[in-house]
């Protein structure tokens, strides 16, 4: 079941096409707010999302994105009106509920370490980190009190409960176990000793009782009262009436119990008392755990089980007993994986009863609201989290619409036009103007699933981290289908390629390659067919891939040739066919590649040599060799970013003819790679010596090896983003002496082909048409300039249009989460302060310091894509236009249109306008007609 | 509204937002030089670059990176600009209607309609039949004779 979330529309008329998603990633905390007002659940997440969500509906009520590297460790509501988050860096940030606003903010420490986050009974907070507790007013943030336990040394796996005015700790100072016992309201605390040394593999503390797990297999149970804890042992075996060979205390609390899980899968329910400890329920099977709440003074906690692949059952055990109140079997998405995470709420329901609602997190980082057996809302949370993406075209049209369907379609089509001329003449009344953007929004073209003529209407296929597959229809952001692959890890790197495109069977789907790696951290492979989701094939692969390669060769079926390259260099080729084999074999002696090693600070081109005997796991594998290195001083320079040419890119003319008729060519070298260095140090902005930082930007040829450029900048600092496309490289770097971020240009032409008329270029070797070859030596002229820019840069892109004629905008993601569209004109290295005339006509702009950021060049206008980490552009059929789809944890999908849309109407072009004119103009005609007709009828008659 | 602006310390190494009346305060900040950037949607404020001192207690001062305008006494920022990201769409109008190639094309019509009889009028009845009578004396020189002139 998916969520029926809208995308937001942009509100002005002529950027109807624009689509703003919200989301807000894996929920890690989560604690129900449903006591009075609205309902909702405050939720924070892996991506340090702090949200409200709606209870009903799962919609956002609002979300505040905090700092990216710092999880957030604790979340808590305190005073029933304040939701209180713990950065990983130490801030306790307390939010407004009703709207989100900040109401107080406390740095607790600021080395960042692992911390705690619990609400007192007195509704004051306190962070317990790594044997420091900290004691917080939640009115105001003030720091109420702080008690040091081991006088700085660290404790780890800190396990805490509150019982009466004191608080418990307990945690181990290197292999054993210290215990605390902390007065809540001064923090004075003392060190409790135990009857006897332990070395516990797990405790847990529960109401002032200390339960652990020895290594012997014994649990050891002692009441935290007075000096010396008295420790009482029990052996598992004869507790649980059954030899367990290794058993786990989970840290979920139940208060005055806890939870034990064991090899088997079983889980047991343990009551912990002063008498010892005795079994109160067991749960056959793997479970997942929810946390536990209070009803009317005992305690309640629910235990999800997987029967199938389908179903979940929900099993609520609450009570002094720990009875089973309450069982459901709830059937939800098969595509979800397993639960990860539960928590649980009670509510009345109206026939008094109570009931049980519970929110779970699915392995695929999805998040489902459970209430009375079935799936209230769900939230497709795995798409914060894009980490690559492709677009396929949809499939075309098929002959044979009905009639019944165009005359629908003129019906609305004509209603749309009269409500827009309406509007136009400003006549429409507000219904009218409500239905017009209605029937705009929801105009049945654009959500259609078949190509459309200017080729706006695409399927964005997106790869997310979770290892979930998602395709989003570019007309209204709707996803069309999603696939969840369960071997795929999620802590590799996770790729998508295209695997067939196809061009001559156009009846057939194309299908792209996924990339990752298994459980084991070997390589993984799937083949997914892009428009209906289903999964092909799935390959484990026995090694662990470094380098995937898209060869420009198809075999008959139109697959394209991919060469992995496993941690030995040895190369596999896929498909593993004969027909490959030999496409391969004529291709062979031209396939280069190169492995850029950022640890080492080096760069290695490779060749392909021999195939070799691939022994039993069979395949196509073939031996590379070394044939160039770079190596960058390491002590002085860390690779900071290596970007290369987009390989689909089209690029209309190798020629640039100046204002004063001279012309430039174009250096089009596909294999020339771009790579920024910058002196390492720590990378804290403050830190750095202004005058020892640099940066380098190098050019090389991936073929050759050879530095074909090098040009060093001053004062300068990562992180380096950078773009490249055609002849010329965008990098953006951090000026520290000026204290400003800095973008520079360098475009490349090749001088050699100097003196050369038109006539020679069109016929001679220096036609673009003519293949280029990295070992013809090249006279190269290198211009560059550098500009401010006035905002710190997430990500760059460039503008792909499908045939290159269209001017280029440079795509940069600002710190505040926009995306600025910005003419590559403004960073031509050929500005001056005073343009000659002749560089004016040909439209050289002249120089100003800094870039200019118009308003208007903002392709998000007012949204934020949160956490903005990477956006793509994808050519429309349509030569002006483009389209942009930018992901962070938000999705944001626009059209731009680098030279406006000179080759189409805009889309609230007024048809009808044109058809009135055109009628006006008829009738007119007609009427002079018969005019003109009887004038000479009478001049005839005088 | 100021629950969707955020302040960001060196590119996003820390954040914070202002509360309701509009403050805003970093914690922890070791002495140095920092950027400082504000994120509002609708507003473009200048970065700003502030060095902490670390020898006088932690003095601050501030300069708007764009400017290079110093900020004396309290911090204040204020936006350079609001921004307006829609190109303003032209209110309808007559004049704009006549503007565009349909309008002017109606509009010649009109002229044609309406002046150009005028001016027939306006010109002298005896010089019309002048030349009226010039037109009588001449073939009218009609499309078929012009075609048969070509031919020969």
């Amino acid at each position: 079941m998916l969520s029926s979330k809208g995308w937001d529309p942009c509100l002005e008329t002529s950027f109807l096409h624009c689509r703003h998603q919200e989301y807000i990633g894996k929920v890690t905390h989560a604690v129900f707010q449903t006591a009075s007002g609205k309902k909702r659940v405050i939720v924070a997440t892996e991506k340090s999302v702090v949200a409200s969500l709606n209870l009903r509906s799962g919609e956002i009520f609002w979300r505040q994105v905090l700092e990216e590297s710092e999880p957030i460790d604790g979340l808590q509501v305190a005073l029933g009106k304040y939701a209180v988050s713990l950065s990983r860096g130490g801030s306790l940030r307390s939010f407004h509920l009703p709207d989100g606003s900040l109401i107080w903010e406390t740095s607790l420490y600021t080395s960042p370490s692992p911390a705690q986050l619990f609400l007192l009974p007195s509704d004051d907070l306190l962070v317990l980190k790594q044997g420091i507790v900290y004691v917080v007013s939640s009115a105001d943030g003030r720091l109420l009190w702080t008690a040091d336990l081991l006088d700085e040394s660290r404790l780890a796996q800190t396990s805490l409960s509150f019982e009466g005015k004191n608080i418990y700790v307990a945690g181990f100072s290197g292999s054993s176990i210290a215990l605390f016992r902390i007065d809540a309201s001064t923090g004075a605390f003392t060190t409790l000793k135990t009857t006897e040394p332990l070395n516990p593999s797990s405790f847990v503390l529960s109401s002032g009782v200390f339960a652990a797990l020895d290594t012997q297999g014994d649990i050891v149970t002692g009441l935290m009262e007075g000096e010396v804890v008295e420790l009482q042992k029990t052996s598992l075996a004869t507790l649980l009436d059954s030899p367990v060979s290794s058993a786990q205390l989970l840290p979920d609390k139940i208060p005055g119990g806890c939870v034990l899980s064991t090899d088997g899968g079983s889980i047991f329910v343990l009551g912990l008392d002063k008498k010892g400890v005795e079994v109160l329920q067991q749960i056959q099977g793997p479970a997942v755990v929810s946390n536990s709440i209070v009803l009317d003074g005992t305690f309640a906690q629910s235990f999800l089980q997987r029967v199938n692949s389908k179903e979940i059952r929900v099993r609520v055990l609450s009570g002094k007993e720990w009875i089973e109140t309450a069982e459901e079997t709830v059937e939800v998405d098969p595509n979800k994986g397993g639960v990860q995470k539960v928590f649980m709420n009670a509510y009345i329901k109206t026939d008094r009863s109570r009931g049980f609602r519970v929110l779970i997190v699915g392995q695929d980082h999805s998040l489902a609201l459970l209430q009375q057996g079935k799936v209230v809302w769900s939230r497709e949370e795995a798409l914060a989290s894009v980490v690559d993406t492709l677009t396929a075209e949809l499939p075309l049209e098929k002959a044979g619409v009905s009639v019944a369907e165009v005359e629908h379609d003129l019906y609305e089509w004509l209603k749309g036009h009269v409500l827009r001329l309406k509007s136009t003449l400003m006549l429409a009344t507000a219904e009218e103007q409500t239905a017009l953007q209605a029937l705009r929004l929801n105009n049945a073209d654009k959500t259609k699933m078949t190509r459309d003529h200017n080729g706006f209407r695409k399927l964005i296929v997106v790869l997310t981290s979770s290892g979930k597959l998602f395709a989003l229809h570019t007309g209204n952001g709707g996803i069309v289908w999603s696939r969840f692959i369960p071997e795929l890890s999620t802590k590799g790197s996770l790729k998508l390629y295209p695997w067939r495109i196809p061009h001559k069977h156009v009846d057939e789907n194309p299908v792209a390659l996924v990339l990752g790696s298994s459980h084991d951290g070997t390589g993984f492979a799937a083949w997914v067919d892009m428009l209906t989701g289903s999964v092909q094939e799935t390959l484990a692969l026995p090694y662990s891939v470094k380098l995937a390669l898209a060869l420009p060769l198809v075999d008959s079926s139109e697959r394209r040739l991919h060469l992995l390259i496993d941690d030995q260099n040895k190369a596999h080729l896929y498909p593993t066919s004969d027909e490959s084999l030999s496409l391969f074999e004529k291709y062979m002696q031209n396939v280069y590649f190169y492995i850029a090693d950022k640890g080492a600070g080096q760069i290695e081109g490779y060749n392909i040599k021999s195939q070799i005997d691939s022994g039993e796991e069979g395949g196509l594998v073939f031996l590379s060799q070394k044939i160039w290195s770079v190596l960058f001083p390491k002590d002085s320079e860390t690779i900071a970013a290596i970007t290369t040419r987009r390989a689909d890119e089209m690029v209309h003319t190798q020629a640039k003819v100046l204002g004063n008729r001279d012309v430039w060519y174009k250096y089009l070298n596909k294999n020339m790679v771009f790579v920024a260095t910058v002196t390492p140090q720590d990378s804290r902005v403050g830190a750095a010596n202004p005058e020892e930082t640099w940066l380098v930007a190098y050019l090389i040829d991936s073929v050759t090896g050879q530095i074909l450029h090098r040009v060093s900048h001053a004062h300068a600092q990562g992180p380096v983003h950078a773009v490249f496309s055609e002849n010329w490289v965008v990098y953006c770097y951090f000026n520290v002496r000026n204290h400003r971020h800095e973008m520079s240009v360098l475009e490349v032409y090749d001088k050699s082909a100097d003196g050369k008329d038109v006539l020679q270029l069109m016929l001679g070797r220096y036609n673009a048409s003519v293949p280029f070859s990295s070992f013809s030596p090249r006279n190269l002229e290198v211009k560059g300039q550098s500009y401010f820019f006035p905002s710190t840069v997430r990500t760059m892109s460039v503008t792909f249009t499908a045939r290159g004629i269209t001017g280029k905008q440079i795509l940069v993601g600002t710190i505040g989460n926009q995306v600025i569209a910005l003419d590559k004109r403004f960073l031509d290295p050929r500005r001056s302060a005073d343009p000659t005339p002749m560089e004016r006509e040909e439209g050289v702009i002249p120089l100003s310091e800094g870039l200019p950021v118009f308003p208007q060049s903002y392709l998000t206008h007012a949204a934020r894509v949160e956490e903005l980490r990477g956006i793509i552009s994808v050519p429309a059929r349509l030569e002006s236009t483009c389209l942009v789809f930018a992901y962070g944890i938000d999705l944001f999908f626009t059209r731009t249109a680098p030279s406006r849309t000179y080759d189409s109407l805009t889309e609230d072009f007024s048809y009808a306008l044109l058809l009135i004119t055109i009628v006006v103009l008829v009738v007119a005609i007609a009427v002079s007609m018969v005019l003109s007709q009887r004038k000479e009828l009478r001049e005839k008659w005088k | 509204k100021p629950a969707s602006v955020k302040l960001l310390l060196n590119g996003g190494e820390k954040i914070t937002f202002p509360l309701k009346n509009g403050y805003f305060a970093f914690q922890g900040i070791p002495a140095g030089t920092h950027l400082i950037e504000v994120s509002a949607p609708g507003f473009f404020f200048s970065p700003l670059r502030v060095d902490v001192s670390a020898r006088l207690h932690g003095q601050v001062r501030a300069s708007l990176v764009e400017t290079g305008r110093v900020l004396s006494g309290n911090l204040v920022l204020e936006p350079m600009r609001q921004e307006q990201y829609f190109e303003k769409r032209e209110p309808f109008s007559v004049l704009g209607l006549l503007k565009s190639p349909m309008g002017l094309m109606v509009a010649f019509m009109l002229i044609a309609v309406v002046v150009l009889p005028k001016l027939m009028d306006n010109i002298d009845p005896e010089e019309m039949k002048k030349i009226q009578e010039e037109m009588r004396n001449r073939p009218s020189p009609s499309f078929s004779n012009l075609l048969q002139g070509a031919r020969s």
